[in-house]
């Protein structure tokens, strides 16, 4: 293989890695706002956490930060969804009752006091500068394998979760959330303990969100603070959630694959620009990937793979059911 | 009125929105197997009432009590639980949810309901969701809304969103149904049987039936006992005949309090 086209294999690999790794989040976004209608704009936050949490349990001993643990990568992976998940149980315990704009307004604050505790607590985290010991699992005398391997975890990862996710969607569960998400008032008055199912929905998918973070840190074997701007995780994440198909498991994944090509195509785009553009380049790839939802929701006005409820008989009704 | 313990009591209930007082000071009973009709002109509380009764908001004063146990502020599914039912005014189906899947939701205790048993536990849920999914069968074919059992309950006209109200109630195992003018917009003839069947279900189940009614007709037809309220207080109560022919109650629809009986 020449150099070439293996230099084009890895960039697909690394990727389609990514890639996963978002749709890992855009899954649990999904159970949050697509399944259950709770608008957590804090994404950021959770990713952090996770990020943080799997790297301090499982990397060596370093003066610069809180580690030397050492523990297995799985543990950490566990660990991070589970701190998520705790910490999402505290503020949900405080927010879960907000209407939806201004549950968005809580998240987003507690997101970026989470962000900013992180980034200013040194010892814990080395601050601004990063944690760079970051172990990673199947790493290989090839870059090809090493590529290879972290895509077959994380896309059996991606299975599992879908699997499981697709199963709970479509059982009583599955129907009661729904039925949360299009009427809190009925929901309650139908026995349902509104508050609490949305907790649990929100802890959920706040986990998957921690989850996506771990499996972030370990693939680049570095996070830092600028790994959880809000730009690249919240608003990322938001905008492949909408764009595939809100209520959608498999949408939510097409999602993740298609604004990530997207979005990194663009920064082969901005490198082209003029130096003294240069500067303004993140918030054109910003401008780009909202112009772009706004395309593909003027044509798919529920994603690309819109919400389908399997119960439902017919299917073709007034709305927009194409592709 | 007197015998048994009532299922419901209000005692002095109010409730305050700013400096409307929607409802004013409400004692009443609802005799347990009984069909308790509750009629005013607009505005008057009714709706406000029931909204206390069934938790939605907490009086500002006074107590409820439910089978003689103070329930005052106890949310909806808490009161759901104890055997307290509902419907809407405006119908709130779970647009995106089947007709068939919005009966589906109500019953109690669901062992799907817990995710781990979605997961782990399905041939259990599967067994529960064929018998509920026959008990909700045998509920849209008692409202005539088989044929749209399987469209999303969004597409559904304002009077069959009604009916799906009414099925919602009927899924559950109520002791007490609060029914929010199920009347309004369903045709005549439909009307006429629903009131049968409300009569049915007092009568073989003894559920109580406690309603909201503008159609005098179909109070008449059905309430043992007619609670007459305006301007956030009661007004009348009494047979059905009687309330009617109060002068009072006439001078609320049509004066306002304005014009003398």
């Amino acid at each position: 293989m020449d150099q070439a086209t293996l230099g084009l294999l890895l960039y697909v690999l690394g990727l389609a890695n990514l890639a996963a790794i978002y749709a890992v989040m855009a899954l649990g976004l999904n159970l949050n706002w697509g399944v259950t209608g709770l608008f957590n704009a804090g994404v950021a936050g959770f990713f952090a956490v996770g990020a943080y949490t799997s790297v301090i349990l499982t990397a060596p001993d370093s003066p610069h930060f809180l580690g030397g643990f050492d523990l297995p990568l799985p543990v950490g992976m566990v660990a991070a969804m589970l701190v998520s998940g705790l910490i999402a149980l505290a503020i949900g315990a405080a927010t879960i009752r907000l209407r939806s704009d201004y549950l968005a307004i809580g998240t987003i604050g507690i997101a970026e006091i989470l962000r900013l505790v992180l980034k200013n607590e040194e010892w814990l985290t080395n601050g601004v500068r990063g944690i760079t010991t970051i172990p990673r699992p199947f790493v290989a005398e090839t870059a090809l394998v090493s590529e290879l391997s972290y895509l077959a975890m994380t896309l059996a990862i991606l299975l599992v979760l879908y699997v499981l996710l697709e199963a709970a969607l479509n059982s009583p569960w599955g129907r009661m959330m729904r039925a949360i998400r299009d009427s809190e008032t009925t929901a309650a008055a139908a026995g349902k303990n509104v508050d609490a199912r949305r907790l649990e929905a929100f802890v959920l998918g706040s986990m998957l969100m921690g989850l996506g973070g771990a499996l972030f840190a370990h693939y680049l074997r570095y996070i830092g603070p600028e790994a959880t701007e809000p730009v690249t995780t919240t608003f990322l994440v938001w905008v492949m959630l909408i764009a595939g198909g809100s209520g959608n498991n498999r949408g939510a994944i097409l999602g993740a694959f298609v604004i990530w090509t997207i979005w990194s195509a663009t920064e082969l785009l901005t490198r082209q620009l003029p130096p003294e553009w240069a500067v303004r380049a993140s918030y054109l790839r910003i401008f780009l990937i909202g112009l772009l939802l706004q395309v593909v929701l003027q044509r798919y006005s529920r994603g690309l793979l819109p919400e389908r409820n399997p119960a439902e008989r017919g299917a073709t009704g007034p709305q927009d059911r194409t592709l | 009125m007197s015998g048994a313990r009532p299922i419901i009591r209000v005692e002095e209930a109010r409730l305050s929105f700013g400096g409307v007082r929607a409802v004013d000071g409400v004692s009443l009973s609802v005799a347990r197997g009984s069909i308790t009709g509750l009629i005013g002109p607009n505005g008057a509380g009714k709706s406000s009432l029931f909204n206390i009764i069934a938790g939605r908001y907490r009086p500002t004063a006074g107590r409820v009590l439910l089978e003689g146990e103070d329930v005052t502020g106890l949310p909806p599914h808490a009161l759901f639980a104890r055997g307290l039912c509902r419907t809407f005014q405006i119908p709130a189906e779970f647009g995106q949810l089947t007709v068939r899947e919005n009966l589906m939701v109500v019953p109690a205790g669901q062992s799907g309901e817990r995710i781990w048993n979605a997961w782990f536990a399905r041939k259990r849920m599967l067994e529960e969701e064929e018998a509920i999914g026959r008990r909700a069968d045998s509920v849209l074919e008692f409202l005539r809304l088989s044929h749209v059992a399987g469209e999303l309950a969004c597409r559904l006209s304002g009077g069959q969103k009604k009916l799906l109200e009414l099925g919602r109630t009927m899924m559950a195992e109520p002791k007490v149904v609060l029914l929010d003018e199920i009347g309004a917009g369903v045709n005549k003839t439909l009307l006429a049987e629903l009131a049968e069947d409300i009569r049915r279900l007092n009568r073989e189940r003894g559920i109580t039936f406690f309603l909201i009614e503008h159609d005098m007709e179909l109070i008449g037809r059905l309430c043992d006992h007619v609670v007459c309220m305006a301007e956030g207080r009661i007004l009348v109560e009494g047979s059905a005949a009687a309330v009617r022919s109060d002068p009072r109650v006439l001078d609320a629809y049509l004066g306002g309090g304005r014009a003398a009986a």
